[in-house]
């Protein structure tokens, strides 16, 4: 069965990248300056003495050779413990579950949206017929907004946002998931939805504009292809040729965005739950690597890298399901 | 039908990056084309051939001048008229069979240049089945792919789409390049049906005088952007002596003996001697 043995292969290739991102990440947690015993203890460093810094050692295994307790990690990540987070008082499954259903609203609504705005805006730049010799306004202001958005950085327009809708205009709340003091069971949805409302807006803002660059680039180069040109011929429009052909194209550059993109969109929410002090997945991460939390962190960096590897073989599926001639060809 | 009066046309170039200099590609063109014929254009590789055909559609690219007179029934053939029209009456077999889109189903695409033409599209895809029928192309072929297709097959396909069209005047730009003798007789004796058959124009474009001759009736010698010369295809004969430039004597005297007998039949023929 060829289904079988592409996915076959598939899953053992993403298994790899994990263990590798896996082993990368504890490596660079060991060089890390910052000392778990010492972010664990906190304020209270000054009480505690050698003996119990010793003693909280042992218990973590500290005290034994880096491989064994990569080893250990491994063995309890077969199991399907990812271990205890020091940082959140939790298990590390519980901190993530949690954390990831936010921040899954979140970062999928940004991509849901940036990745269909993205296509339509590029869409619509590109589609200049290549008898018309200049170019449209629409396709002026929406390259210009692209660009723009393309050299923004991702803080700024948050921290912008932040100022005009919910200092100034107080359209929308100032942070966090709901109102401050209330239990996430009692939240309703309107309520999420009215605190996710301006860091999907900045996310959405920011990452539309490789996605619509790309699908205008490949649209415009379709524009001046012979498919076009016979399409012309049959008198076709401007409009007839991009949607039934142009769509199709520019399809290819669009999904292998959108799923690349998934990785930077991550590191863009990070970001952008920092300064909305979402509690996503995001500001876990933040507090885990300030805190040298190393199940906690090596889960997110392993549950990222599960992500993004699981976008690329749907972008490489999606390819086959869209061109045909890319069906013929092993995997 | 069709009337081409002292066409001339530049395109830009670049001689640096600054100084845009114009290069004449077509100059003082002029032919007439009348329904039930099969006109052919013959000449060299770049004697603006295809640019011909883009201009007598209307679909050259932006910066361009042209200057002179089109006339299609009658009637000025103005850049909204050639859009208007364009698909409907006016129709082109392109010269790249990358002209049939990759990603879409053979069928399908003949069936939107149905609907472009002005059918519905549940009459458009009727219509596409039978146009594929007509060129023999058979159920498995109509719903693959171009690129499982021959180069034969594919220009089949391309002839359906302007086909369907029903237009008056075709434009076909070199369809035989590329197929092997029984293949391209197919192609132009399609094309002479479509001239003789149902009154339509042809204007038949191609590099190879042997391939214009057999279905021709009247044959444009053209050489670097110019019209060279207009001759009715009898003229081609003997030494060549009815023709009245020497570049077209020239043509047809460099041609390799051969007999210019019918397409339907040639085939036929060598098949014959072979045996």
């Amino acid at each position: 069965m060829p289904v079988i043995r592409l996915l076959s292969v598939r899953l053992l290739r993403i298994a790899l990248v994990l263990l590798c991102v896996a082993g990368l990440t504890f490596g660079l947690m060991l060089a890390s300056p910052i000392d778990p015993i010492d972010a664990y203890l906190g304020p209270q460093i000054a009480q505690a003495g050698a003996e119990q810094r010793a003693l909280i050692a042992e218990r973590w295994g500290f005290d034994q050779p880096p491989l064994l307790q990569f080893g250990h990690w491994l063995r309890q990540l077969l199991s399907g413990n990812l271990g205890w987070s020091h940082v959140y008082n939790q298990p590390v499954n519980e901190v993530i579950a949690q954390r990831f259903q936010r921040s899954l609203a979140l970062l999928g609504l940004a991509w849901l949206l940036s990745t269909l705005l993205g296509f339509g805006l590029g869409l619509l730049a590109g589609m200049r017929e290549p008898a018309k010799p200049t170019h449209s306004t629409l396709d002026r202001v929406i390259s210009g907004y692209a660009y723009l958005t393309a050299s923004t950085p991702a803080f700024w327009l948050a921290m912008l946002g932040l100022l005009l809708f919910s200092v100034t205009l107080g359209w929308t709340p100032v942070c966090c998931a709901g109102p401050s003091g209330s239990l996430s069971d009692e939240v309703s949805l309107a309520t999420r939805l009215h605190h996710l409302a301006l860091p999907v807006a900045t996310l959405t803002l920011l990452s539309t504009a490789p996605i619509t660059l790309h699908t205008r680039a490949r649209l415009r180069s379709l524009m001046h292809s012979p498919v076009a040109t016979q399409a012309f011929a049959q008198g076709a429009s401007r409009r007839d040729v991009a949607w039934r052909h142009g769509a199709r194209h520019a399809c290819l550059p669009a999904i292998t965005l959108a799923c690349a993109s998934l990785g930077e969109l991550f590191g863009g929410v990070m970001l952008i739950e920092q300064v909305f002090a979402y509690p996503g997945l995001g500001r876990a991460t933040v507090e885990a690597a300030l805190r040298s939390d190393i199940p906690l962190l090596m889960a997110i960096a392993l549950f990222t890298a599960l992500l993004v590897s699981l976008g690329n073989a749907t972008a490489d599926g999606l390819y086959r399901l869209i061109d045909p001639r890319l069906r013929a060809q092993a995997p | 039908m069709l009337k081409v009066e002292h066409l001339s046309l530049q395109l830009p170039y670049y001689a640096n990056w600054w100084r845009r200099c114009w290069a004449e590609v077509l100059r003082d063109v002029s032919l007439e084309i009348h329904p039930g014929e099969v006109h052919a254009v013959v000449g060299a590789s770049g004697a603006g051939k295809s640019l011909l055909a883009h201009a007598l559609l209307g679909l050259l690219p932006a910066p361009c001048r042209q200057t002179g007179r089109l006339h299609f029934q009658g009637q000025p053939l103005t850049a909204a008229r050639q859009r208007q029209l364009r698909g409907r009456d006016l129709a082109l077999i392109p010269q790249s069979l990358n002209a049939l889109d990759p990603l879409v189903r053979n069928q399908r695409q003949v069936s939107w240049a149905a609907q472009r033409a002005g059918h519905t599209p549940a009459s458009a895809r009727d219509t596409a089945t039978q146009a594929l029928d007509h060129y023999q192309l058979n159920a498995g072929a109509q719903q693959a792919f171009p690129h499982q297709l021959s180069g034969g097959m594919a220009r089949r396909v391309l002839t359906a789409m302007a086909h369907v069209s029903r237009a008056q005047l075709i434009i076909a730009d070199e369809p035989s390049v590329g197929l092997d003798p029984q293949q391209r007789d197919r192609v132009l004796n399609a094309l002479a049906a479509l001239a003789r058959g149902e009154g339509k124009a042809v204007l038949l474009i191609t590099h190879d005088l042997r391939h214009a001759l057999p279905i021709a009736q009247r044959v444009t010698i053209m050489r670097q952007g110019r019209c060279v010369e207009t001759a009715p295809a009898a003229a081609f004969q003997g030494e060549g002596s009815g023709l009245n430039t020497d570049y077209a004597q020239a043509l047809w005297q460099a041609l390799p003996d051969n007999q210019f007998g019918n397409p339907l039949t040639s085939t036929d023929e060598q098949a014959q001697n072979v045996a």
